[in-house]
């Protein structure tokens, strides 16, 4: 079973990121279960939702404290708070940011990450305001690619499924994200060197 | 059709398969979802239902109400304070034997003021004369959501289908939605043998004296102790139509324990994944799940609790004063078993006001009760995860 936590503000849609990953992998025949952290919601407010897949049934009905990946949906969450709390030793963290995975030396030295200009894209694709873009589809395009877990075909069939509005510009979106991923490799095996990827 | 959806739609699902005529309700969160749901599909014609907005979830029932006693199925959701607000109510709709569904999102009694989930709200309309139905996971939620309106109708007693806050109601997962036609063959229309109806005028609610007022409590009963059978009933029509079952109680790996967790809602679900790796390691567990708490499935759980040595309850409630309420149920309901079959139980107050119950905290539970060697229960719960 794999665990993740997702970081976002109220309004960027972290859980419908969840939702949206839970449906993508729900499409290849994983078990899925997803929730938003329980609390009361406050647009700008920093929001946390949750996912856990597995090829078997998923029992755990308990909160996700131990998660072994993190998709961040804005940068300044980092100095904000602890985002890394609890992550697994060797886990993995996307994080939607203009500058590449060392520009996050802190994190880079301990976990696998990756970054994606997630707001840019959306902007590009007209999602949400100039200033506050909505950036969720455009970042799990880029997790597809990020983590191997879920095809980006599976992650743009959710978004066709689930996205009623600008539908056509969301799955646009997640395929132009996943081109313009960076990815430190993970510490242990190659220090924190960048790579560009592209994967269709 | 198979869909990722949260709880909360997961019954209106139901609702809406089920072909209700009215909703009346007034929003409270965690409970919200279900009625937005259902007031959409009503407004894009999915479902053909009154809706109506209520002023307070006294005047939903009150809606409910008149309209149940119109023959129409009908239907309600809430929470915690709104379900305390409609308790005079509850008691209208028990005694007026009028099958109306409802569903409650477990949430904890203010104050504080708490919308995590918390068993309180629900257990303290016990004697309200509804049936109560606990789920575990969102696929048991909308197959008891359409079940609920069949046994309702079948013994003229309204029935609250309960979920537990957050950990179902915004927890999205794939429900196997069955398709309408299926569901039609299952749930025909109500019809319903006495009604308003202008142009046959009765008079419902009127003095009850002395005279024939044990009479109508004595027939309430009796539908009450019918409610195991016809449950048992639907639930088997509804494995043949749909594959699946769910059962007043469950067994789960009891077969040679020595002990045994008694569980409800989403605890149930974590206890399995815990009674699994226990079971791993060779240690002879396993546990009883309670879906049906009015009425308490007492020869069901003499049954399945019988002979086996060591019970412990987990309770994500308390009545102040005596304890947790499932655990002194199942006391009572053991009492008669000779003395030889019948097991030592154990209470644990956990999770209340939504407190994580994790594995770990399951697991000090059954190793609590495991290393307890003595012979008599204890009248006096644990209280697990407290702070000093």
């Amino acid at each position: 079973m794999r665990e993740l936590r997702i970081h976002g503000r109220g309004g960027q849609g972290a859980v419908i990121a969840s939702k949206l990953l839970a449906t993508a992998l729900f499409l290849e025949g994983k078990s899925v279960q997803s929730f938003p952290a329980f609390g009361v919601e406050r647009r700008g407010a920093p929001v946390t939702a949750f996912l856990r897949t597995s090829d078997g049934p998923i029992l755990l009905r308990c909160e996700i404290t131990k998660p072994d990946g993190l998709i961040v949906l804005d940068p300044t969450l980092i100095a904000a708070v602890d985002v890394a709390a609890g992550l697994k030793d060797g886990g993995s963290i996307l994080v939607n940011a203009e500058g590449g995975p060392e520009t996050f030396p802190k994190l880079a030295d301990r976990f696998r990450v990756g970054t994606v200009d997630a707001s840019a894209v959306a902007r590009e694709f007209g999602l949400g305001s100039k200033n506050q873009p909505i950036v969720n589809t455009a970042i799990l395009g880029a997790f597809a690619a990020f983590s191997g877990i879920v095809s980006l075909d599976s992650v743009c069939k959710a978004i066709e499924s689930e996205v009623p509005y600008k539908t056509a510009d969301n799955v646009s979106a997640a395929r132009a994200a996943a081109k313009v991923l960076r990815i430190s490799e993970a510490p242990a095996l190659a220090g924190a060197a960048t790579r560009e990827v592209s994967r269709g | 059709m198979k869909k990722v959806i949260v709880g909360n739609h997961a019954v209106s699902w139901g609702v809406a398969l089920a072909r209700t005529e009215v909703i009346a309700a007034y929003p409270i969160t965690p409970q919200t979802q279900i009625v937005e749901e259902l007031a959409e599909m009503c407004d894009d014609g999915r479902l053909a239902a009154r809706f109506v907005k209520v002023e307070s979830e006294h005047s939903a029932m009150a809606a409910c109400i008149g309209a149940s006693a119109t023959g129409v199925r009908a239907f309600t959701a809430t929470s915690s304070q709104g379900l305390l607000l409609m308790h005079e109510l509850l008691h209208w709709a028990g005694l007026g034997r009028l099958p109306i569904v409802m569903a409650d999102v477990n949430r904890a009694v203010a104050p504080g003021w708490n919308i995590w989930t918390d068993q309180n709200d629900t257990l303290a309309q016990r004697d309200t004369g509804w049936v109560q139905l606990y789920c575990e996971n969102n696929q048991e939620v909308l197959d008891t959501t359409i079940q609920a309106f069949a046994l309702a109708e079948k013994l003229s007693l309204p029935v609250m289908i309960v979920l537990d806050a957050f950990f179902l109601s915004h927890t999205s997962e794939p429900v196997d939605i069955p398709s309408p036609a299926d569901v039609d063959a299952f749930l025909p229309p109500r019809n319903a043998a006495l009604k308003l109806d202008t142009s046959d005028p009765h008079a419902f609610g009127a003095l009850t004296t002395p005279a024939v007022y044990m009479e109508m409590r004595k027939r309430q009963q009796e539908a009450f102790d019918q409610v195991p059978e016809a449950y048992r009933l639907i639930d088997a029509d509804w494995d043949r139509r749909f594959g699946r079952s769910w059962g007043a109680i469950e067994s789960y790996r009891t077969e040679d324990a020595d002990t045994v967790l008694v569980t409800s809602g989403t605890i149930t679900s974590t206890s399995r994944y815990v009674i699994n790796e226990r079971r791993e390691r060779g240690e002879k567990v396993g546990l009883v799940k309670i879906k049906m708490f009015r009425p308490f499935p007492t020869e069901p759980l003499r049954r399945a609790l019988a002979g086996i040595p060591k019970v412990a309850v987990l309770d994500r409630n308390i009545s102040p004063g005596h304890g947790g309420i499932f655990a002194e149920e199942l006391r009572s309901a053991l009492y008669d078993l000779p003395s030889s079959r019948r097991p030592r139980v154990d209470g644990y107050i956990l999770g209340l006001g939504g407190r994580d119950v994790t594995p770990d905290v399951i697991g000090e539970c059954l190793d609590a009760t495991r290393g307890n060697q003595s012979s008599s229960s204890s009248r006096e719960d644990l209280w697990v995860g407290v702070k000093p």
